[in-house]
């Protein structure tokens, strides 16, 4: 069975960020200012038990610049067995909709996937549409929010999971090929082996460019129907902390409690 | 092109808190744009729900009710207000930021090659354009996006607007049959579990959270006992769910949830940049931590430099006696 896992590279998660004339920098405290998106790791550790389980492909795709490829090189260190990278200047500040044409096409350039794994979101845009949006331009099945796949039925072409929903969890049955995002509660990602990283050091991976594609619809800047571009810092909160001083704990909540019913917020 | 519509999420026959505070929000984009207050109501038996929108101050609903809507499914929810958006044309579209708004605006996005914004936080008008706020990169830094053409579709964090408050309105919805047959949908929903009448985090007024200082998960105990007074839910910092003493649901953060009540008491948490950018926007934080270095009281209008073992179970005292 081919399944695909749709990652992406993002600023770590202890990036600290500035805005200089509209454009987002980063700088990171431990050295490492982009990693694998945190949240894709449990979409690629779920690609990699479904290949052990049913053998066939785990291919990590992504879209993005040239240094992607670190990303990727962390799947193949983890098990995918290929990776691939879509890139080139064509794609360049794609929103969601852009992405997801081009993931789209990459997909179906791969050919007879059943599968095609997503982290829930992006620690960078943060939309989660992604997944949803490629599932319409391919026209297959969405099944978001996923804390386990508990059943992949090959032969009769369906696939039954468990989606994490306010207030409950929902068991789905529909059929191949489908998209689906992972939370986190679905596995637990491994770490990449000593010989993992050795072979993903080692490891050729393609770049496809627009050319390579039969792109449905436009992508990068272009296209975007939204203009994201007025990215700016947080504004400080304007409150300077009251620390309540008291002799003893009963006389701190005592004051504190004055203090959050004149807040009205109890 | 002209109207606001908000699509309208239920259950049992009652309007989401989150679908109430986009109607309350739509009213406002509705008024400085000058146009009409649809609600779109989608389900099965769904009636009382077209009854309520009006109440909420929707001026017209347009919707569907059949049983093949009973279970909210994409294939059948996303291409029904996808076409309703071709036809009609509306200006705006405005769903809840729930996984299932979330999912229908995506879709109906990508199916009319529309432009769509989620997570707003904030929403204005300029030149008759909807501007959103969101945040972006893990709620570091802000964003103000606008949709250049077309439709413009946006889905609102729960809890950043004021909910629609009743008006007393009445009127007669008008109801379509659904886009697609229930033959033509691939999906069945086998089964629901509940998990039960626990406070979300998203929804909640009052979040009560532990972090590193509770010292292992009896720790949550008084921290959970607070959260009962108070009617609060419980959170976590990411330290606490790594290290096995509470499940990941509870955890506020980066790679958590995104919170924005009322009230967030932080107890032994120091306040990483992770933590802050799952719950900064709680509109009072109260912070209880031994040492006062921590970044968490930058952050915070109140502050208790102590133990959490004294103060925590002194608060729930204090708000047994008063709350009774």
């Amino acid at each position: 069975m081919k399944v695909v896992v749709c990652v992406k590279q993002t600023p770590s998660t202890t990036a600290v960020f500035s805005v200089e004339n509209g454009s987002v920098n980063w700088e990171d405290p431990g050295g490492k200012p982009n990693v694998l998106n945190p949240w894709d790791e449990y979409a690629v550790e779920e690609a990699i038990l479904l290949q052990e389980e049913h053998g066939g492909d785990a291919i990590a795709l992504t879209m993005g610049p040239e240094e992607s490829q670190e990303a990727l090189k962390t799947c193949l260190a983890m098990g995918c067995t290929e990776a691939v990278l879509v890139g080139g200047g064509d794609f360049q500040g794609s929103d969601t909709l852009g992405t997801a044409r081009v993931l789209a096409a990459a997909i179906r350039k791969l050919g007879d996937v059943k599968i095609a794994v997503f982290g829930k979101q992006a620690i960078d845009g943060d939309t989660g549409q992604t997944p949803v949006q490629t599932a319409v331009k391919l026209g297959w099945t969405p099944l978001t929010f996923v804390s386990a796949i508990t059943e992949v039925d090959e032969d009769a072409g369906t696939i039954t999971v468990e989606r994490l929903l306010p207030g409950g969890k929902e068991t789905v049955t529909t059929k191949l090929p489908v998209v689906i995002s992972v939370v986190k509660e679905i596995n637990e990602p491994r770490y990449p082996s000593f010989m993992g990283i050795r072979k993903a050091n080692r490891a050729t991976i393609p770049t496809w460019e627009s050319g390579d594609l039969e792109l449905e619809g436009a992508a990068g800047v272009e296209a975007s129907k939204v203009d994201w571009s007025n990215v700016y810092e947080l504004p400080p909160r304007d409150s300077e902390v009251e620390l309540i001083e008291a002799d003893t704990p009963e006389e701190a909540a005592r004051i504190l409690a004055d203090r959050l019913f004149e807040e009205k917020v109890i | 092109m002209s109207g606001v519509w908000v699509w309208i999420e239920h259950q049992d026959g009652k309007i989401a808190g989150v679908s109430l505070e986009a109607l309350g929000a739509a009213r406002g984009i509705a008024a400085s744009l000058g146009e009409d207050l649809t609600a779109v109501v989608t389900g099965h038996d769904v009636s009382s729900v077209a009854d309520a929108a009006f109440n909420y101050g929707a001026d017209a609903v347009v919707g569907s009710d059949d049983p093949s809507l009973a279970d909210f499914r994409l294939e059948a929810h996303g291409p029904l207000l996808a076409g309703l958006v071709e036809e009609r044309d509306p200006t705006v579209v405005i769903a809840g930021a729930s996984p299932r708004g979330h999912d229908l605006t995506a879709w109906i996005a990508a199916q009319l090659d529309a432009g769509q914004v989620p997570d707003g936080i904030d929403l204005g008008v300029e030149d008759g354009k909807v501007v959103v706020t969101r945040p972006v990169y893990a709620g570091k830094l802000l964003c103000d996006a606008v949709v250049s053409d077309g439709v413009q579709i946006v889905n609102l964090r729960s809890r950043a607007f004021a909910p629609a408050e009743e008006t007393g309105g009445s009127g007669e919805a008008e109801w379509v049959e659904p886009a697609v047959a229930e033959e033509d949908i691939p999906t069945e929903v086998v089964s629901f579990e509940s998990a039960g009448s626990q406070v979300s985090l998203t929804d909640a007024r009052i979040i009560v959270s532990g972090g590193r200082g509770v010292g292992g998960p009896e720790g949550f105990e008084p921290i959970r006992e607070l959260a009962q007074a108070l009617g609060a839910a419980v959170g976590a910092s990411r330290a606490t769910v790594d290290a096995g003493w509470i499940p990941y649901e509870h955890q506020v953060g980066q790679t958590g949830k995104t919170v924005s009540p009322d009230l967030y008491i932080a107890a032994g948490i120091s306040g990483a940049i992770q933590h802050q950018a799952g719950m900064r926007t709680s509109k009072i934080i109260v912070a209880i931590n031994t040492d006062p270095e921590a970044p968490i009281f930058k952050l915070a209008s109140y502050g208790v430099v102590g133990d959490l073992f004294d103060v925590v179970p002194a608060l729930s005292e204090e708000f047994r006696r008063r709350l009774g």
